[in-house]
């Protein structure tokens, strides 16, 4: 009884579950894992363009970093180029200044000499006349008699016996 | 995957023998039952059935209806008049009725409540008849020409009557094509009731809720949905999982539907999976599809196995052929003798408290009902696991079959 199969039950059940196969298949299984596998996708593809999202956000950020440090570096670049600069035109004024001033103390010194040397000329000359000057005079006071005169001469002429 | 299947299989084997050395000792008990029943029945069998069958209808009737009042009335004799076999068998078998209760039962005033349903007969002289069932509610159990015998509906030979071989329990007339909506394809019409009211509304709000998180119905049924597409198609089908989709999702969801319904009491013990009639036509199912859709690689697997020497061949080649028929047997007999097991134990469990009661007195009944009633509930809770264990079993083992059919040669 409990091993016996009845055929009524059997045709039933084929038609039932064929039923079951054909109708839920076309209007619940379909729908329903087609409707599954869509939003399993859609939600891969949200993880997946979120990941992207964040690996462009930290593109970007890499970006920006490297920007600044750029920028920094620019900065840092531009500071020292200006330090240099000035520091180079400060030492080439220095230099030009240095050498001007060289340059007018020669010019100075050339004069001072220049100078000196003229009054050494006049004062030569100067010295000269006024010794020519004193030599007349004294000349004058040393031969005014004869007897002076003959001493002289023959002093004279000892001396050119000496030599 | 065949570790896994083997062990499934090892479980079931294991289960399927306890819930029968279970059943086997509930026998025994029935047969020590002290009031001498069994050679009580087989005495009167004998009796009633002559061996010449010349007696007529009206006389067989007398003798046979003499005969059931004998019978309730040797069980009242000695108390209770209470039959676990038959009580159990009634609930298990299939009925042309949906029988809740019997009031004043073994008494004249015996009455039933119970839900006739339509009969739907066959033969080929008269073609297509339909009535109810509650035409059947008389003495005789009989309506036109009809004769309704432990479920079975017969013809009446020419006098009118039935006819027993000697000695034999079942009558040998003949029997019209029953087409009945009996017990079980009322339960059976249920589940399928209940699976496009829940499964096209799961599919409405799909379409209705599209990208949103589930809500519902929808919510409980999506991790079952996916639970077969990820744990037992992909798995065991491969890549070609999709085709056999709406055949898994449908085996599963009737079997563990059905599976509940029969646990669900009061109304009628519906016993739907546990009907080989409906185990069959699950498992003939499954042979077809696996069949239908096999490709060369199974074939030659079942002729030419790879590796096996062609000596062993004319061995290997039986085996296989006789393998291709023995699994859906086995997958037909498996869900039957699970759930008929489950519903067997359960019902013994409530027939002790009544074969206590009988034995030794209503206050052995009442200590008995704790004991049966904490055994009864675990069994319950027990078989909620079994429901679903059996329709994933069913529905793994036929997504292996399509596996292997659709398998491509890879070695």
């Amino acid at each position: 009884m409990l091993v016996q199969p009845g055929v009524g039950l059997i045709v039933w059940m084929t038609v039932a579950f064929l039923v079951v196969w054909f109708l839920l298949g076309k209007f619940a299984w379909k729908p329903i894992l087609k409707s599954l596998k869509e939003r399993e996708s859609s939600i891969e593809d949200a993880l997946n363009s979120a990941k992207k999202a964040k690996e462009e956000v930290a593109a970007l950020k890499n970006d920006n970093e490297k920007l600044l440090q750029e920028a920094r570096n620019e900065r840092d670049a531009m500071l020292k180029e200006a330090r240099e600069t000035k520091e180079r035109i400060v030492a080439e004024a220095k230099a030009a200044a240095t050498e001007e001033g060289n340059a007018i103390v020669a010019k100075a010194r050339e004069s001072i000499q220049n100078e000196k040397n003229a009054a050494i000329t006049e004062l030569k000359n100067h010295v000269a006349t006024l010794s020519i000057e004193i030599a007349e005079k004294i000349l004058k006071a040393e031969l005014d008699n004869e007897e002076k005169q003959k001493q002289l001469v023959s002093t004279l002429l000892e001396d050119i016996k000496l030599n | 995957m065949p570790v896994k299947s083997s062990l499934t299989q090892l479980f079931n084997t294991s289960l399927i023998l306890v819930i029968l050395g279970v059943f086997s000792f509930n026998i025994q008990v029935l047969a020590s039952n002290p009031h001498g029943e069994s050679d009580g029945q087989e005495d009167k069998v004998e009796a009633v059935h002559p061996s010449d069958s010349a007696i007529t209808g009206d006389e067989y009737t007398e003798e046979h209806v003499g005969h059931d009042d004998a019978h309730d009335a040797h069980d009242e004799q000695h108390g209770g008049g209470f039959n676990a076999g038959d009580m159990i068998m009634h609930h298990v078998l299939d009925a042309h009725e949906i029988h809740f209760m019997t009031f004043n039962e073994g008494t004249p005033e015996e009455s039933h409540l119970s839900i006739p349903l339509p009969v739907i007969l066959y033969t080929p002289d008269r073609g297509v008849e339909f009535f109810s069932s509650s035409k059947f509610h008389n003495d005789e159990h009989k309506y036109d020409r009809y004769f309704l015998h432990h479920e079975q509906i017969y013809i009446a030979n020419e006098n009118g009557e039935l006819e027993y071989v000697d000695g034999g329990h079942d009558p040998i007339n003949a029997k019209p094509l029953d087409f009945s909506i009996t017990k079980t394809v009322a339960g059976m019409l249920i589940a399928v009731f209940l699976m496009f009211w829940m499964f096209l509304s799961v599919a409405k709000a799909y379409k209705k809720r599209e990208g949103q998180a589930p809500k519902g119905l929808q919510s409980f049924m999506e991790p079952l949905i996916i639970f077969i597409r990820d744990e037992v198609a992909k798995p065991s089908i491969g890549h070609h999982y999709e085709r056999f989709m709406p055949f898994l999702l449908s085996i599963f969801f009737f079997i563990w539907i059905s599976n509940m319904l029969g646990l669900i009491p009061f109304i009628g013990g519906f016993n739907i999976t546990g009907n080989i009639s409906v185990t069959i036509v699950l498992a003939v199912f499954t042979f077809v599809v696996t069949t239908v859709n096999a490709n060369k690689n199974y074939w030659a697997h079942i002729f030419a196995t790879p590796g096996v020497p062609v000596w062993l061949l004319p061995l290997m080649i039986p085996i296989e052929i006789m393998g291709i028929f023995i699994k859906p047997i086995v997958l037909c007999l498996r869900l039957f003798a699970n759930i008929t097991a489950g519903h067997i134990i359960i019902l013994s469990f409530m027939s002790l408290i009544f074969i206590f009661s009988s034995l030794y007195g209503n206050i052995a009944g009442y200590g008995v009902s704790v004991l049966s009633l904490a055994f009864g509930i675990f069994m319950n809770l027990m078989e909620l696991l079994v429901a679903f264990l059996q329709a994933y079993v069913f529905t793994l083992l036929s997504a292996l079959y399509f596996g292997a059919a659709v398998e491509e040669a890879h070695h």
